[in-house]
């Protein structure tokens, strides 16, 4: 059986291609980090892959807006090379900033009507940076990342992780194709967790394929229980992190596919 | 032609939030105000394409909109769309011309991306603001107050009137000789302090008398190179020289203060370390490397940021740390970053605004930003600020303390950098400015009032992604070996960087082709200019090719900028002319030294005092939970992210609820075991009373730290950081050798060698007050220790938060009941008093004992004692694990036994449980460990005091009958983070 193979991609301000490569290594894959320049240059690169993942990071700084400038770049040079990896069964993963990238390239919304960008990640409400640990709720429905997933803990870390749409129809209309995948839950002690004000408590979102993907949460860093505020003297410190589904979800996916 | 884009938030207008928050603070009745975030485009281009690149690039569609004018026309100051009040006051803050912008960098890359190509942009920040409230010079007054900064911005109240950005034209080569024969030690001095040379005329006696030698004077590009080389920030001018000094054991001489203690320590543990040394490269290179695994050493450096912090906390606190990142990435051959720590010493937060002299900025304020600083520089390199501290002293006012450091990793045997004759002097990263002019200089100089308007030039601002890309690329060159030896431009700019690399072969370097961000820099101004982002390495020509076509992979501007010669001449040219020509062993080595004197009078014994009236035990400990020293940094801690790279094992606040760490710890390696813990021993309140335990129980507390938390205890590496007053003074000198006697002690008795350190002696603020007399405050002699300690196997880390109810609590090590410097006194329940002697064989043994029980997994967590003692230790076990405690002081080992608590005496029960002696340990232990943990810790001092319970309690016994308090964990806890919500939900 061949190897299921992810491209991450990396550009001025990634920061988290290295963990998230190490993730997908640890589930069993192959990776391969490659700068955007590189993979402009060459999209055929692309042709040897079966997942593309947008990693966290300061792309371009976010110096205007969160991803704002990697959106742009990846919607007028790649855009059509990802569109056709997609339609070729090609999974899509943007992890934080990579979220944010997704989101602004139209990828996991191509059926907005207005043809606009109709839902965002904006500044936190409490107008600040923040890194925590939050509980998840995943409904998984088609999105292969989050199979077999159900409550569980990751951290957070971003000052532009609240999202929200244009008008309350179109949020129904994503709410109602089961696009909102990943909420932010209550603690065990009954308090929400949702860090930033968004809407619903949408943490993440699939497009109507379930193989786009984009969360703000990062998976990568929990992979290991070492990487958990509280494991020491509680938890295994060998055992898995929650985190670890979701890359061995997309590669079984792929596995089956590449028979 | 100069255009505009303003956007308009439509949803949360957070920024114009700031203004109505910051004009309510200052007294104003304001309630809404609105705000834009500006783009000023200047270029050939016409509305269409602005407004294209207006919605495209700059406005979310979905939370905001924009608008588009030419600078000048009316709609730009006509109220936003959708605003329904009319605002006619409207404020610009903007950068000055010259400052670095990053954002408006960014943008405008972006839009050459969209294929619009400007000449400049800057950003802006715009507010209309209800008139009928306020005047314009009301309006003024809250944005320098809270929304710019003097040293980088400027306010402009009403339209702006703009016509272009882009200035300066290319600088025309002018030499011009200083004249220095012919004038007295006075003028002398005048031309130091006139050019910020910070020379003494003893100094300029010798630099004069080389070039009288020479048959010339000085350029003024070569008075400006020895000023940076010789300057306290690049040589250790004051802590190298030849000491006389008189202490309480009576006189002794150095030849050398450093070299003889702290270089000392480490050159004996060394030597009786023998084969099994593990330092690699101590205090030569930018950072100080040690072993680490089969394939990889470490390496670690702390630097100071001070006085541009104290100008402009944001950008000041900010590229301290981008510069630390680069001291890592300048090491050997280059080192990856692996973790940053920061630690900040202000003023209490509640410093009376009245009692604050002119020119200072509040501690307040300035703390907001220099975490910001380090926030936003921290985060976007993707290196985790995962350690750190505040430490709070009224001496701090006018001068505070911004530490930063950097851990990093390289292969192994990598250290040792070469420069070849032939190399090229390669420059790589950002472009050139006036940014920073005068640095080095700066900081070897007092802080006065007048600083803001002397030195604005000497701010820097950072622009992390540069120094980002700049560390993608440097790291893939060294990963192909693409060069010989590597640096950073730090303080002293290009002047330092290719001064130090070519000390001793010599360099020509033609300054004209340095990559300029705007034209009309002299050649002077290029050579010392300290604009960041920037690495100097020595590249054989044979390899320039490549590692040319690796910067352009990466998106870095490398450019070659001369030659490392190896005929000992650092020769400087502008369009081929000779501008400077100075001899590198003059250079390196003429400075003369001069004698100092250092006297220390240990100040006179103060009995303690106290201050008690209505208080009980419960109550002062609450104080002390609350104290600003001790309480939860989880506001600071939140907005860094220090989880990024995926390696951190121990977080800065560990348990179900979150509770602090002693040592953080990262792994060294994705998916290996072995780890790195950092610690950190600050012991302030000490410097004034005595300067030798100040040192010695600040590196026993950054020690205990790495200890608690698993590390190996003869693997532990040290660093130094002093920040004193004004060491020209006998007396504050005496202060420094005392400290610096106390490093020697405890590094060579723990075993632990320094690895690097660096010192900033001139921290004086200077002032006059109402009354026109000049008023002088030094900072209390303050010694950062940092310990970089290593373990085995992460998964054997323990945490400081308790585990399970029926489990053992004991303390180990001796406890002493002299309570000078310590937090009773920060909240002002004593004064006076002695101060803990540590006895460092006793604090070696309980290190070893725990590290032998953490390896044998013994332990369920373990707290070292430091600020607070006892009570204060066992709060924050149970505020971490969400349990309660019972236990018994009565129980506590003492040196003393007099000292014994007695039920019905507070003060009695207060010196037991909130003394400081250092070196001391509480750990947990499950009932079946207990037999085991008797064995380990038999013959040490130690003893069980009481056992973990679940009744959310903490109970504190004197005697087993005797309840001295009973308090809810959450109380203590609310009391811990009380100060730190306050600030989360206060301004930002």
């Amino acid at each position: 059986m061949l190897s299921p193979r992810a491209l991450i991609l990396r550009g001025p301000g990634t920061n988290c291609d290295h963990e998230t490569a190490y993730a997908f290594e640890r589930a069993g894959g192959h990776t391969k980090r490659i700068h955007v320049q590189a993979l402009a240059q060459s999209p055929s690169l692309l042709d040897d892959f079966q997942i593309f993942c947008i990693p966290g990071g300061f792309s371009y700084g976010d110096d205007i807006a969160s991803g704002r400038i990697l959106a742009i770049e990846l919607s007028e040079r790649l855009g059509d090379t990802l569109r056709r990896f997609h339609e070729r069964g090609g999974l899509i993963l943007g992890i934080c900033n990579g979220f944010q990238v997704l989101l602004q390239t139209g990828l996991l919304t191509p059926d907005s009507t207005s043809g606009k960008q109709a839902a965002t990640l904006t500044r936190n409400v409490s107008g600040r940076f923040i890194d925590c640990w939050v509980r998840l709720q995943a409904t998984p429905g088609n999105c292969v990342f989050l199979r077999g997933l159900d409550h569980f803990e990751l951290p957070v870390a971003h000052a532009e992780g609240r999202f929200t749409t244009a008008d309350k129809t179109f949020l129904q209309q994503l709410g109602s194709h089961g696009q909102f995948v990943l909420h932010y839950a209550k603690n065990r002690d009954g308090q929400q967790t949702n860090p930033n004000g968004s809407e619903q408590n949408v943490a993440g979102m699939c497009d109507r394929t379930g193989r786009i993907f984009g969360l703000m949460p990062h998976p990568e860093r929990f992979i290991e229980a070492t990487q958990h505020p509280a494991w020491a003297g509680r938890l295994d410190p060998h055992a898995d992190g929650a985190g670890l589904r979701f890359f061995r979800n997309a590669l079984r996916v792929i596995g089956k596919d590449l028979g | 032609m100069l255009w505009e884009v303003d956007v308009h938030d439509r949803q949360h207008d957070t920024t114009a939030q700031d203004l109505v928050t910051a004009a309510n603070d200052l007294g104003f009745d304001v309630h809404t105000a609105h705000a834009a975030t500006g783009w000023l485009i200047e270029g050939d281009m016409d509305f269409d394409e602005v407004r294209r690149i207006g919605t495209r690039l700059f406005t979310d569609p979905v939370t905001e909109v924009c608008r588009v004018a030419k600078v000048g026309e009316a709609e730009l100051v006509s109220m936003p769309p959708g605003a329904e009040e009319t605002h006619n006051l409207i404020l610009h803050v903007l950068p000055k011309p010259g400052v670095t912008d990053p954002a408006a960098e960014s943008a405008k890359e972006a839009m050459a991306l969209l294929g619009v190509n400007a000449t400049a942009v800057r950003s802006l920040k715009k507010y209309w603001v209800p008139a009928e409230c306020m005047t314009s010079e009301q309006v003024a007054e809250i944005a320098w107050k809270r929304l710019a900064s003097e040293a980088i911005h400027e306010v402009i109240i009403g339209p702006l009137t703009l016509s272009r950005l882009s200035g300066g034209s290319r600088w025309e080569l002018k030499r011009e000789h200083v004249r220095l024969n012919g004038l007295n030690d006075s003028e002398l001095e005048e031309l130091s302090r006139q050019q910020c040379l910070a020379l003494t005329a003893k100094e300029l006696h010798a630099v004069r008398e080389h070039f009288n030698s020479l048959g010339r004077e000085p350029f003024e590009i070569e008075l400006e190179t020895i000023a940076q080389t010789w300057s306290e920030h690049c040589c250790h001018k004051t802590l190298g020289s030849p000491i006389d000094h008189i202490g309480p054991d009576g006189e002794s001489r150095y030849d050398n203060l450093l070299k003889e203690t702290v270089f000392a320590s480490t050159e004996t543990v060394r030597e009786q370390l023998g084969p099994d040394d593990w330092c690699v490269s101590v205090f030569s290179d930018n950072s100080g490397v040690v072993r680490f695994d089969g394939d990889h050493d470490i390496c670690v450096k702390v630097e100071t940021h001070n006085h541009p912090s104290a100008i402009e906390p944001y950008g000041g606190a900010a590229t301290g740390l981008g510069g630390v990142i680069r001291d890592v990435l300048g090491t050997g051959h280059g080192a990856k970053p692996l973790a940053n720590l920061d630690v900040f010493c202000v003023a209490p937060l509640n410093t009376p605004a009245k009692t604050i002299p002119p020119g200072i900025i509040p501690p307040e304020k300035l703390l907001h930003g220099v975490v910001a600083g380090v926030r936003d520089y921290g985060n976007r390199m993707g290196i985790p600020t995962i350690a750190g501290a505040v430490a709070f002293h009224s001496g701090y006012l006018g001068n505070p303390l911004v530490f930063c450091g950097t851990v990093g990793l390289m292969p192994r045997d990598s250290a040792d950098g070469r420069v070849e004759p032939g190399d090229l002097v390669v420059v790589a990263g950002g472009r050139t400015g006036r940014d920073g002019i005068h640095g080095a200089t700066f900081s070897s100089i007092e802080l006065s009032s007048e600083s803001e308007n002397q030195s604005g030039g000497s701010v820097q601002i950072g622009h992390a992604i540069h120094e980002k890309t700049v560390t993608d690329f440097v790291l893939a060159a060294s990963e192909e070996q693409l060069f010989h030896a590597i640096t950073d431009c730090g303080a002293g700019g290009l002047s330092s960087a290719v001064g130090e690399m070519g000390a001793e072969l010599g360099a020509e370097v033609d300054l004209e082709k340095v990559p300029l961000k705007y034209d009309g820099l002299s050649a002077t101004e290029v050579w010392i200019s300290e604009a960041q982002e920037r690495m100097v390495l020595a590249v054989s020509p044979s390899e320039w090719p490549r590692l040319a076509e690796v910067a352009r992979l990466e998106g870095v501007e490398a450019t070659p900028i001369g030659t490392f010669t190896g005929n000992g001449q650092l020769v400087l040219r502008w369009n081929g002319e000779s501008v400077g020509d100075l001899n590198c062993h003059f250079l390196h080595e003429g400075r003369p030294r001069e004698r100092l004197r250092s006297i220390f009078t240990p100040p006179q014994h103060l009995p303690v005092r106290w201050s008690l009236e209505n208080e009980n035990f419960e109550t002062v400990l609450l104080e002390l939970l609350r104290s600003e020293d001790v309480a939860s940094k989880e506001w600071i801690i939140r907005q860094y992210d220090h989880e990024v790279q995926g390696k951190s094992v121990l977080k800065p606040l560990l348990g179900p609820m979150g509770g602090p760490a002693d040592a953080t710890v990262i792994r060294g390696v994705l998916g290996r075991p072995r780890g790195i813990l950092i610690g950190i021993g600050l012991r302030h309140h000490l410097g004034t009373i005595d300067p030798f335990e100040m040192a010695v129980g600040g590196i026993v507390e950054a020690v205990s730290n790495c200890i608690a938390s698993g590390a190996d205890p003869e693997r532990i590496a040290l660093l130094d950081n002093f920040c004193w007053g004004d060491c020209r003074r006998p007396d504050s000198l005496g202060t420094l050798v005392e400290a610096c006697r106390g490093c020697y002690e405890a590094a060579v008795t723990l075993q632990a060698p320094f690895v690097s350190g660096k010192d900033s002696l001139n921290n004086v603020f200077t002032w006059k007050d109402d009354a026109g007399v000049v008023k002088e405050q030094s900072i209390p002699p303050t010694l950062l220790a940092t310990a970089i300690g290593q373990i085995n196997d992460v998964s054997l880390c323990v945490s400081s938060d308790f585990k399970r109810a029926g489990n053992r609590i004991a303390v180990v090590g001796i406890s002493t009941t002299e309570l000078g410097g310590s937090q009773l006194g920060v909240i002002g329940r004593i004064t006076g008093g002695d101060i803990p002697k540590v006895d460092l064989k006793n604090c070696q043994n309980a290190f070893k004992s725990i590290y032998e029980l953490n390896q044998q997994r013994l332990i369920a967590s373990c707290h070292d004692l430091s600020d607070g003692g006892l009570g204060v230790a066992l709060a924050e076990m149970a505020i971490g694990g969400g349990l309660g405690a019972d236990i018994n002081l009565a129980k506590v080992p003492l040196d003393d036994t007099d000292d014994l608590a007695k039920p019905d005496e507070l003060i009695s029960l207060l010196r037991v449980a909130c003394a400081e002696t250092p070196g001391r340990f509480l750990i947990e232990v499950k009932e079946e460990n207990t037999s085991e943990v008797d064995r380990i810790l038999h013959g040490s001092t130690w003893s069980w005091i009481g056992t973990v319970t679940n009744d959310s309690l903490l109970t504190i016994r004197c005697g087993e009958d005797s309840i001295v308090t009973q308090t809810l964990v959450r109380k203590l806890a609310t009391a811990w983070r009380e100060p730190s919500t306050a600030q989360t939900h206060g301004k930002s």
